[in-house]
């Protein structure tokens, strides 16, 4: 065995930087393309693409050998993200039978953890929207989300697209917030069980009377008809890992702190029952003969046992 | 349009409206864009009272608020970090009771009387700078002490470095590795030397192998079933130039250069000059041209142009006798 290390600096800060943490990073999104993409499909990446500009990578080869919805055709995904350490994917194809499919994926250790099939219609650029400049929204700044309708709620594919689509623009989850960021909003209208309308708009804060600004929302990014066509939820056992929070301080029990005392604990010491103890065999009361006869026999016992 | 009792997740920004449902989708595109921006309008009027109700603070860039923690709950990216189990020398220094001290950057150096780094570069108290060892009675004669002291050094490190893999190895087994160490199997095989480890075959390699086994059929290897991504074997060997069926009346050039170049072979062979003026003629150009460049080097600027006279102005050894 050999140790293998970093043998400067930097590479060892770039591989910390991609170590597994307590608190995480922000999500990265490969975007790529399978063999044969259509122009609706090609302008809907690259708009994903410049909506998350920062944290996110595109590929511009095509890649023949990924279907993620089969076994085998996962492989080539996860080396991606391993090497690109992106943990949201956006994997575009076309073909007669699912045209315009984007299949928005999550991993977790870079390893395939869920999926969902989406075809892409009624799809309008960021170019054919007209709007004032000054409002355009700024890269990296944190979106509102707005999600209407009960069949984010009750229908199984819907619930699932609304979290994924939550993971995918969400962004930094910070702690302090700058008002004066708040440029954006998601709106994602449930259409019918299948169908979402997804549209993203800048924000215009106007003066009201009072401290709380007056929203107006001007369309300005992409807006596509989103039809779901197939999930793929993650096993029980993944989504059990994926989802555990770093342990809180474990309460512990029967140890109370004193001012006078210090710490002080309670030892509960269970029932002596005497009566139904067994009485040992090395008792010195009986007569030699007997004692070593009966250790003779234990011994024998044992013996045949343990063959 | 039912009442706004939105369910809002201020940490991640979000509002969600479990009340509304579409009776009938609007015909028109631009009808059901507005809608959903009315809609849309006042869920995040919603989300903007309660954020701008928090606790602000004043900074540079504006009003900063503290958001609370999201309740929608989304998966990690990666796995928690595990503990990293004790190395041998934390447990034992457990049991012993044994803390940390802290040590000086700067340590106090003997021999040069002044203050030096305790670690790296010229380091205080260095096994190599010592100039002198007192002999013990216990030494042999005929011991380097020093080199006995390197060695011992070197041994130090050996031993450290099999405890430090030792931990890590515990420590990987455990499934907490430090992100930026890998650990590296260099296997050998039980029996044999390095030597005996086959070598990878490269590409080429492999290309010329299965191009050798192809050639080697029947056919050639015209008709082998090729594998996905194995590419058509090249021709490699010697192909032969046809002239073309018609190229005008009588003898055509082509043909006449090619019995002309057979003649010439022919006629050369059988002749009896011992020179072969067109050699001769080269071989007499490029001595020229060189001879002309080493004239040029050796007497640059030679265009008529007076030259000064070149006197070294070194002195030359002249022996003044006393």
């Amino acid at each position: 065995m050999q140790i293998r290390a970093p043998k400067t600096k930097r590479a060892k800060r770039e591989l910390d930087k991609r170590a597994p943490k307590l608190v995480e990073n922000v999500k990265k999104t490969l975007i790529l393309h399978g063999t044969k993409t259509s122009a609706v499909l090609n302008s809907v990446l690259t708009e994903l693409y410049h909506l998350k500009r920062d944290n996110a990578v595109k590929f511009s080869k095509k890649n023949e050998n990924i279907k993620p919805f089969e076994s085998g055709g996962e492989t080539s995904l996860e080396f991606f993200s391993h090497k690109t350490d992106c943990s949201l994917f956006a994997f575009g194809s076309h073909s007669k039978k699912r045209p315009n499919n984007l299949v928005l994926g999550r991993t977790y250790d870079h390893h395939i953890y869920d999926l969902v099939e989406v075809g892409v219609e009624n799809f309008k650029s960021i170019e054919s929207f007209e709007y004032d400049k000054k409002l355009a929204p700024k890269i990296g700044s944190k979106p509102l989300f707005a999600f209407i309708g009960e069949e984010f709620e009750s229908v199984d594919e819907l619930k699932h697209l609304k979290v994924v689509l939550l993971d995918f623009f969400r962004g930094e989850v910070v702690e302090n917030l700058n008002l004066t960021g708040v440029d954006r909003v998601f709106v994602c209208t449930a259409l019918s069980s299948k169908t979402i309308l997804l549209m993203h708009c800048a924000l215009r804060l106007k003066k009201s009377g009072t401290s709380i600004p007056r929203m107006e929302l001007v369309e300005v990014g992409p807006s596509m008809d989103l039809v779901v066509r197939r999930h793929r939820l993650p096993s029980e056992s993944l989504l059990k890992e994926a989802m555990k929070t770093p342990d809180h301080a474990k309460k512990i029990k029967n140890v109370t702190s004193d001012v006078i005392k210090g710490k002080t604990g309670r030892i509960y010491i269970p029932d002596q029952k005497v009566g139904d103890m067994p009485l040992s065999n090395n008792i010195k009361g009986l007569k030699r003969e007997r004692r070593e006869a009966k250790q003779n026999k234990e011994s024998k016992k044992r013996k045949t046992e343990s063959e | 349009m039912e009442g706004s009792s939105y369910q809002i997740d201020l940490g991640n920004l979000m509002a969600y409206d479990p009340n509304h449902h579409f009776q009938s989708i609007p015909s028109s595109r631009g009808e059901l864009v507005n809608h959903c921006l009315e809609k849309g309008t006042e869920m995040v009027q919603a989300i903007a009272n309660s954020l701008f109700s928090l606790p602000s603070t004043e900074s540079r860039d504006g009003p900063v608020v503290k958001l609370p923690l999201p309740t929608t709950k989304l998966p990690r990216e990666k796995h928690l970090p595990k503990p990293k189990p004790p190395t041998k020398w934390e447990e034992f220094a457990k049991m012993k009771g044994i803390k940390k001290r802290k040590k000086n950057k700067r340590v106090w150096d003997e021999q040069t009387s002044s203050w030096k780094r305790t670690h790296g570069y010229d380091r205080a108290n260095d096994d190599r700078d010592i100039p002198i060892l007192d002999a013990k009675s216990t030494d042999e004669v005929g011991v380097d002490p020093f080199a006995k002291r390197s060695a011992e050094k070197k041994e130090r490190v050996k031993k450290q470095e099999k405890n430090r893999l030792e931990n890590l190895k515990k420590a990987a087994k455990a499934g907490a590795l430090p992100s930026h160490i890998q650990l590296a199997a260099t296997a050998l095989p039980i029996t044999g030397t390095k030597k005996d480890v086959p070598k990878k075959a490269s590409k080429d390699e492999l290309e010329s192998v299965a191009g050798m086994a192809a050639t080697s059929t029947a056919s050639g290897g015209k008709f082998d079933k090729k594998l996905p991504g194995e590419k058509p074997p090249k021709h490699s060997g010697k192909h032969r130039k046809f002239l073309p069926v018609v190229e005008g009346k009588g003898i055509g050039s082509k043909e006449k250069q090619q019995t002309e170049k057979i003649l010439n072979q022919l006629l050369s062979k059988s002749s009896h000059e011992i020179l072969d003026v067109n050699k001769a003629v080269t071989m007499f150009n490029v001595k020229k041209e060189k001879q002309r460049k080493k004239d040029k080097d050796a007497n640059p600027g030679k265009s008529g142009k007076l030259k000064p006279n070149k006197k070294s102005f070194k002195k030359t050894s002249t022996k003044k006798k006393p």
